[in-house]
């Protein structure tokens, strides 16, 4: 599933972190796509959307390579996020299509477009407080189980089964992202950095086939990122396909394939890092910004 | 989440800390009876069922034990009040599930309360001119039509939140006794005499299910809260509780983790209407007559009172809150007509300090979490902090 990614990943120092390599294998054993590695696994066409006067995305067209960490950038308000809310349902786009594996998801409620395999992480974190971290792990992963209310309420084999796999499955996320010792802690305890990754193994417990993380590394100092980073590589070389959303540019071009830059809603650049760091849209766009960030 | 309970930016020891004093902290805050769900669920899992049967046993026995000084006599017959409690209590564990796990605020619980009251009325008593139907056989029927009403209430309620959806419920709650009132049908404040009860006669001949005697509705009402309790933990370890938490704490997030909320939230009202019918059923047995009179708004809040005092989203709570709010105006009469102006005291106390009721014990979501949980190697808690408070050393264990 990896072949087409040459993985240039501090494997050693991922492993003193306690990561697990192999969490796609645990977590989704039996994934497939009927899309190629490299070719559009998601296409977003002329997505436009508006609040009252305000167009905060104007016919936004890109593609999604299945394997690749795609980089979403822009400045401050350049309508990432909604970029985001209009994927996978949140607000209902004033016009133009998303397609996940040459499927429209327009209009499907947000639930069902997570099962398609869409999944995120939120900017603001938004983890279920009163819930364990395991648990928050294990709603994600409810996500594929069968078991019906009924099913729930006398204990059938199929809750049993799920309920026991789910808590090894979770368990392995939590160790992936480096917090399996923390399981049992309510997650609103949790250190700030902790909540950042848990929301990372929540949305891959749903197994999806696209992660969109927005702002993941935010309030993180360097070393963090760096970790991060790591990570956010090795879930791409696991097989899955990312869109992430990050502030900071040098940590972007490091980390992305492709780099698709927003400013007020338009798309201004879709290349390669190394081009997108010569395109003088994308250096007077962030002009305001200062000079490190685009170094 | 709050900005002031939020997640500190200090990396790793310190942050660990940090979240060590906010585990003890949250701890300390909740409850009137801090550290009693933890101490609990610490306790191995034959040493819990060990403590349960004794509280059974005990449940099972309190109308022949009269307890003085409990006792709800000479003012109130102590069976009957005791029938009366349980009833309460089922109560509390329904409104629970709508409340307390999917955090939907009902109002008008009530009205499915009088659905399972007139249900068993209207199929048993012989001022119905309807067919009737074994007494037992009402409270499966009253279940299935209490559960029809809360599916009919919910799908179109459901997508409203919060205040909206409590002034729905309200104007539900009062639309079920209106008509109650105004359908000749259901024969208003005449209401029906002589619902019926379980078979059986005792060595006389005479009926052992006699509203004169609360004793064998008590126990039958005991035997039912104890099924629905074993029902509702599989329910609450499983994908529904979980998707019911989830809905409770962020209703966007559970919806774009996977979670069908609109659905779970139907079953949340579905699941809880019918538990209120149930206990509306086993009322109107108990006290053999149903009319217009008692399924006023007023009894839908004290129910929700019963839920809050208990610890909202514990079942247990719910069960201790329903059986105060009926104990406490039968055991002290002389107070008994102040009973509302009491527990919205009792309310407003219990917000004003955050406590969350007498049991807060949070819900155990997974059905084999403690199998997880005692993998893991150490708790990191002992491990990272050097424990200096009583209160860190609190989140260490578990
Ligand atoms: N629900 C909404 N209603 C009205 N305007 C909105 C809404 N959501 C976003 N906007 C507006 O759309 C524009 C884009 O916002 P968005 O949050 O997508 O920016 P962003 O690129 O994510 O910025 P940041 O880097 O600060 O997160 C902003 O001007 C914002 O005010
Ligand atoms: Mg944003």
């Amino acid at each position: 599933m990896s072949e087409a990614v040459e993985p240039e990943i501090d494997v050693d120092a991922l492993k003193e972190q306690g990561v697990d390599l192999k969490v796609a294998e645990k977590v989704a054993p039996e994934r497939d796509s009927p899309v190629k590695v490299g070719e559009p696994l998601v296409q977003v066409e002329n997505l436009t959307m508006k609040f009252g006067g305000l167009t905060a995305l104007d016919k936004v067209t890109f593609d999604i390579n299945r394997g690749e960490i795609l980089g979403l950038i822009g400045p401050n308000g350049a309508g990432k996020t909604t970029c985001f809310n209009a994927m996978t349902g949140v607000y209902k786009p004033t016009s133009g299509t998303v397609k996940l594996e040459g499927k429209a998801l327009n209009g499907l409620p947000q639930h069902k477009i997570t099962r398609r395999g869409l999944a995120r992480t939120f900017q603001n974190i938004r983890l279920f407080g009163e819930m364990t971290a395991l648990e928050n792990v294990v709603v994600g992963l409810d996500a594929r189980h069968r078991t019906s209310v009924g099913g729930a309420l006398l204990r059938l084999p199929t809750h049993v089964r799920e309920e026991k796999s789910a808590i090894e499955r979770g368990m392995a996320l939590l160790e992936f992202v480096g917090i399996a010792d923390h399981a049992q802690f309510l997650s609103r305890h949790l250190p700030y950095g902790y909540q950042r990754r848990l929301e990372i193994a929540r949305a891959l417990a749903t197994d999806p086939k696209v992660l969109c993380l927005d702002e993941p590394a935010a309030g993180f100092n360097p070393a963090e990122k760096e970790e991060l980073m790591a990570l956010i590589r090795t879930i791409r070389d696991d097989g899955y396909t990312v869109l992430l959303i990050e502030h900071d540019m040098r940590l972007v071009m490091g980390v992305t394939d492709r780099i698709v830059v927003l400013e007020f809603g338009k798309k201004i650049a879709d290349a390669v890092p190394k081009e997108i760091r010569e395109n003088p849209k994308v250096i007077s766009a962030y002009l305001g910004e200062p000079e490190d960030e685009l170094a | 989440m709050s900005t002031t309970e939020g997640p500190t930016l200090i990396p790793d020891s310190a942050a660990a800390q940090a979240m060590a004093d906010r585990e003890a902290k949250g701890r300390r805050r909740r409850g009137w009876f801090p550290g009693l769900g933890d101490k609990w669920n610490a306790l191995p899992r034959h040493i819990q069922w060990l403590w349960l049967m004794v509280v059974v046993v005990i449940a099972y026995l309190l109308p022949i034990l009269n307890p003085p000084f409990i006792t709800t006599e000479p003012g109130n017959n102590w069976q009957i009040a005791l029938a009366q409690m349980s009833v309460y209590a089922l109560v509390a564990v329904g409104l629970n599930v709508v409340v307390g796990y999917a955090g939907l605020l009902d109002l008008g619980y009530v009205a499915f309360f009088a659905v399972g009251s007139y249900t068993a009325a209207m199929f048993t008593s012989p001022d119905s001119p309807y067919l009737h139907i074994p007494y037992l056989w009402t409270l499966p029927l009253a279940m299935a039509i209490t559960m029809f009403f809360g599916v009919l209430l919910g799908v179109p309620t459901l997508r409203l939140r919060g205040d909206y959806l409590a002034i729905v419920t309200l104007g539900f709650g009062e639309i079920v006794r209106i008509l109650a009132t105004i359908i000749p049908a259901m024969k208003g404040q005449v209401g029906f005499q002589n619902v019926g009860h379980p078979p059986g006669t005792d060595a006389n001949g005479d009926p052992i299910f006699l509203n004169s005697n609360g004793t064998p509705w008590y126990w039958l009402t005991l035997t039912v809260i104890i099924i629905v309790l074993l029902l509702a933990g599989n329910l609450e370890r499983s994908r529904v509780g979980r998707a019911w938490i989830a809905i409770r704490e962020d209703e966007d997030a559970a919806e774009i983790m996977g979670v069908p909320t609109f659905k779970y939230k139907v079953w949340a009202f579905a699941i809880g209407a019918s538990v209120g019918g149930l206990s509306g059923a086993l009322f109107a047995g108990q006290v053999g007559f149903v009319n217009n009179q008692k399924f006023d708004i007023a009894t839908s809040i004290l129910f929700l009172a019963a839920v809050v005092l208990g610890g909202t989203g514990n079942k247990v709570g719910a069960i201790l809150g329903g059986s105060l709010v009926a104990y406490i105006p039968l055991r002290f009469t002389s107070i008994a007509e102040f009973k509302y102006l009491i527990f919205g005291v009792a309310l407003v106390l219990i917000m004003i300090f955050r406590s969350a009721g007498l049991l807060p014990a949070r819900q155990r979501l997974l059905a084999y979490g403690r199998l997880a949980y005692n993998k893991l190697k150490e708790p990191p808690m002992s491990r990272r902090v050097q424990v200096t408070t009583d209160g860190g050393k609190e989140a260490g264990d578990e």
